[in-house]
Order: C-alpha cells, then structure tokens, then sequence
C-alpha cells in the first residue's frame, strides 16, 4: 500500500531546523510522514503591484507544479505578503476537501507589529497555521472551541490563543474522514 | 448554527466569488454564486438566502437594483453591498433602502468574519422571535379548551366566527365551565392579539373600587389615590378587556358601561380630561342575564349593547364523552409542572368520573386530577386518590369481613404499620391484630 504523504514546500529561504520542527509537528498532529522540500519558486508572476502583495489564489493553483513527488497533501509556506482579491491579506489558504494549501509567515512575525523579534513564537504560530490549512484540506471546516487549531483566526493574537492540536470532535471528524 | 445558514454571493468577478465562497465554506456556511443580478434573481425565485452579498457594479442591472428588487419580494432578507469605488450617495442610499451593510472591497478578514457573524445573529434572533410568538400565540391559543363533543365543537367554532370581528360576546356557562379561557381563545384569535387582555373580576370588587379599577384615577381623587393611576379600559387599548361576572355591577355602574361601551371614551376618577381607548368587550356570567332584564336588575339596554354575540359553555355533565380527554390533559399539565413521570389512570376511576356530576365542572376536574397527581403513588391514579374515591370504595363492600379487612388497613397505613398504636386505634389488643392481619393476609406496601 502506498503510503500518505504529506509535503511541506519551502517556497522561500527558511532554516532547515524551522522546516523540520514544523514537519515534525504537523506529521504527528495528522499521523503521516511529512517531508519538508526546497523548492525554488520565481514569485514574481505571482505579485500584484497594486496591493504590494502576492496572489493567494495564483499560488496555490501554481503550487501541484512545484514537486515531482506524489503526495497525500500539499502545502506551500511562503515568507511573503499573500492575499486573495476580497480581503487585505489572509495567514494561509486552502481549498475545503482538496490536496493542496498554502501558508505565510509574513504575517505571524512579531517585528511586523512594532514587537521584538521571537522565533520560538513565530515557530508556534508557524505550525499552527500550517496544521489548520491541512485539515481544512481534510475537510475540516473551522471549529467553535477556542483551544481547537480549527478555531477561525483573523488576527494574529486569535492564533496565540489556540493550541497546535485539533479538538476532540476535530480529531473524531478527521478519523471518520479517513475510513 | 453556522451549518444552517445560506449565503448567496452575487459579483461579476470570478476571483471574488471564488475567494469569498471559499472563505465562507471554511465556516462552514452553505454558499451559492450568481455572477449577475439576473442569476442572482433567478436563484431567488428558487429558495431562500439568508445573507445575500452584492456588488454594486456588475454589467447589466446593477447591485443597488437588484437589492431592491430583493427586498420588494422578502423584506427580511439580509443583503450586504460590496464596492470597490466606495462613495457617501451609494452607501446612504444602499442603507436607506434595507441594506445590512456596505462594505469596501477588500475586506480585513476579521471585519468580514464580524459582518457575518453578526448577520447570522439577527437571523437567529429573528427565528427566535418567531419561533416564540408562534409558542405564545399556541399557548394562548384554544389550548385548554379541551373536547371533541358536539358541544365543545360547537363553541370552538363559535370563537373561530367571532374572533375575526371586534364585537362585544356574553360567554354564559355555569361556574368552572372555562368562562375566561373561552375570552381568551377569542382574544389570541383576533388582530387585537398582540394587544393585551385585560381581565377584571366584577363580582370581587365593591362599586367604588370598580369604578377606579376601570376608569382609572387622578391623584387625590379619594383617600388614598396618592398618585394617576389608569384604568383598565386605557390599559387595554388596542385589546381587550374581559369582564367577568358582570351581572353583579351595580345600576349606577351599568349606566357608566353603557355611556364608555358607546362613546369609547371616559373620565379618570377625580379626572376631567376625556380619555377614548379603543377595546373590545368580552363579558362573562354564570347568571340567566336575560331574567335578569325581565326583573329589572340588569339594563336592558345594555343587555343588548353587550349581547352581540353569545356563547355559551356547556356543563361538563352535558359532554361526558370529552372527561377522558380532559382527565389526559390535566394528567400531561400537572405531570409535566411538578416534573413527574407521565402517569395513567386505572379504568375504574375513570368510570368514576364519567359518572361524576362535577357541579363545579372542568375547574372541579381539573382540581381533582392535581390533587390525585399529589397524593398518588406516582404511577396510576386510582379510585381511592379521587375525593369521591373512599365513598365509592366504601359503598362497593358488601360482606362484614371486607368492611373490617379495609378499616384495619387504612388504620395501619394511618399509623406507618405500628402494630401498637394501630391496635389502641382500634381498641383492640396486638394479639387480636396481628391475628386479623394474617387472617386478612394484610402487607405492608413499599
């Protein structure tokens, strides 16, 4: 049987320890191999001039091409500023049932709000992030408990607030969707 | 409450309805797109959305033209209009015609997350309402009017006739008929329903203290009228007003109904400024009101001001077919406030009260089932937990030996099956007890 797979693209200059603590965690939190993967992505037809920012949309459609690998899932963690055309910015984006999501640090680092540098924070938010646009693409839609790494966050003090770890009703609604 | 709601987006950008569908699945909302009004309207004509976002500039009828054909055919419907060229005129203009919001494209996601979040809580609270106007109007609805008589169905329909109008009724029925659960019925079936009802007990009130409880009075109108005080005919304006026993007023009293009951206007006690109250008058007697005329007690005039329509109740004698129905429904109201197990009630007793003339009719059953409830076992409501219970058990022994088999029981249960003081009780000696309680092979119940 082959087996599920998920892959952690590195679409930007990130420390392999980073990659590897963010592998480590999301493999255990969905009880898969992770395997983090460089991948050398040229991001400039991906930005927008017009919002100095880059096309959540475009990038997570260009992502599949990004690997030559089979997987189970996909997901791309981005150093820049991403967006989709509605809203100002969004932390990550994934489509509901689907393979394939994208996630951005840009926005979970402390300096970027007037606050000191702190990457065992930016690591914690880093795999919280990444863990919740994964289990959206498990078909997990968000969740109303607050410690739940499913719990909609639309700014980075709501990602503090939440574990890495899904909710026991989560965790029971990815086993069934995995039968 | 997420997974219920339905959200229409309605935009010509393809990027923006994938975006935005996308975003609102995540929440686990069920979303539709249209990429026109025209689509948009046609999806519409189909079912329902509860929130409906709209741009404003899409090709073909435009997102303000389309809103407010929306609202032209579902009032209640939530629309949120989104633009990228945000202006003063279109947003006043989108919020005087019912728009939920105007929003700028694009979003922080954590206001989006709010507009909808506090769109869908409207929508909640707007079912809520319903939902509870619907269980208001039910339980004031013919709820307790129990029956499915000739008699009853007769009444029931009367009510259904004459709810509708706001003409004056005399309800007549003997005492504990359900007088006032009749005016009730009429009142919660009527337009004037969300208008209160107010009741007033004529018979409970001496002459003067009525006339102030009606009319109201102003301070100092009498000892002890420290301040205004309205009456119960400003009270129920827009409603109803039951009075009941009304043929005990008194002469001067009917001559001040009459002149209220033709001009809808009156004076405070102690007042002099005119007060007019639009009510509808529901009146109730156990009295022949009609002999009443003929001996001049009661005015005739106002006998027929009063008696435009007239229903009357029957004893509970007269529809004995409806006591097991009733005998039910008490069983399920009383069960259900002292938070008891449902319970039934053995065929005897019942039979019992078929043939019971309940002179105090439904109030009487009614009472007698609440109490049976109390002192029962829990269980069944036997003969023996019915007031004419003892008499019936009694009357049913025919030997001498059943007779003292039954009193020793009931004297053992009297005293918690102390051989002692039951047998004192008795004046009789322990041995003599204990040697009838064998021979009757009496046992303590658990």
């Amino acid at each position: 049987m082959k087996e599920k797979k998920i892959i952690l693209l590195s679409c930007g200059p990130f420390e392999k320890e980073f990659l590897g603590k963010i592998a480590l965690a999301t493999g255990t939190e969905f009880n898969r191999a992770v395997i983090a993967e460089e991948c050398y992505l040229d991001l400039a037809p991906f930005y927008s001039p017009g919002r100095r920012q880059y096309d959540g949309n475009k990038l997570l459609h260009h992502l599949p091409e990004c690997t030559g690998r089979e997987y189970d899932k996909l997901i791309g963690l981005f150093k820049v500023d991403i967006f989709i055309p509605i809203l100002t910015f969004i932390f990550g984006q994934a489509v509901l049932g689907e393979q394939t999501a994208i996630a951005s640090v840009y926005r979970l680092r402390n300096e970027l709000y007037g606050m000191k540098q702190d990457n065992d924070l930016l690591l914690s938010r880093s795999i919280k992030e990444v863990v919740h646009e994964l289990g959206h693409t498990f078909g997990l839609i968000h969740c109303h408990v607050s410690t739940c790494v499913m719990r909609s966050s639309t700014y980075v003090e709501d990602i503090d607030q939440k574990s890495s770890s899904l909710c026991l009703r989560c965790r029971t609604l990815l086993e069934e969707g995995q039968k | 409450m997420a997974e219920k709601i339905s959200i229409l987006i309605v935009d010509d950008e393809e990027s923006v309805r994938d975006s935005l569908q996308n975003w609102f699945v995540e929440d686990g909302y069920h979303v539709e797109c249209a990429e026109n009004a025209k689509k948009a309207l046609h999806l519409l004509d189909d079912r329902e959305f509860d929130i409906i976002l709209a741009d404003i500039k899409m090709p073909g009828m435009d997102g303000m033209e389309m809103h407010r054909r929306i609202k032209a055919l579902n009032r209640d419907s939530i629309v949120i209009i989104m633009t990228a060229f945000a202006s003063v005129d279109t947003a006043v203009q989108a919020l005087k015609d019912g728009a939920f919001d105007y929003v700028t494209k694009p979003f922080d996601p954590d206001d989006l997350s709010h507009l909808i979040r506090n769109a869908a809580a409207q929508i909640s609270l707007r079912s809520e309402n319903e939902a509870l106007r619907r269980r208001v109007t039910t339980l004031e609805d013919i709820d307790d009017l129990i029956g499915q008589s000739e008699a009853i169905s007769k009444v029931l329909k009367q009510i259904e006739n004459v709810a509708q109008s706001s003409s004056s009724v005399i309800i007549t029925g003997e005492s504990g008929t359900g007088k006032e659960l009749v005016a009730r019925a009429i009142h919660s079936n009527s337009s004037r329903r969300y208008f209160p009802l107010i009741s007033v007990h004529c018979g409970a009130l001496t002459e003067s203290l009525l006339e102030s409880e009606l009319f109201g009075h102003e301070k100092g109108a009498f000892t002890g009228a420290t301040f205004n005080r309205k009456g119960r005919f400003e009270m129920a304006d827009g409603g109803t007003i039951f009075l009941d026993e009304i043929a005990t007023i008194s002469p001067k009293m009917q001559v001040e109904l009459l002149r209220v009951l033709e001009t809808k206007s009156f004076v405070r006690v102690g007042g002099n400024r005119e007060i007019t109250s639009d009510f509808r008058v529901i009146c109730a007697t156990n009295r022949d009101l009609l002999s009443m005329v003929k001996n001049g007690t009661f005015r005739e005039d106002l006998y027929y001001r009063l008696n435009v329509v007239n229903i009357t109740i029957p004893p509970l004698r007269e529809r004995v077919e409806d006591i097991p129905l009733l005998v039910n429904h008490f069983i399920k109201k009383y069960c259900t406030s002292m938070s008891r197990d449902m319970i039934t009630i053995e065929p005897a007793a019942l039979k019992h009260l078929e043939h019971f003339e309940f002179p105090g009719n439904v109030r009487e059953l009614e009472n007698m089932i609440e109490r049976a409830i109390v002192i029962g076992n829990g269980k069944e409501i036997k003969l023996r937990d019915l007031p004419m219970g003892k008499e019936a058990i009694n009357s049913s022994v025919e030997s001498l030996d059943e007779l003292e088999k039954r009193h020793i029981e009931q004297i053992l249960v009297k005293y918690g099956w102390n051989v002692s003081r039951s047998a004192k009780a008795l004046k009789v000696d322990r041995v003599t007890l204990y040697n009838k309680i064998r021979k009757y092979d009496l046992k303590q119940k658990e």
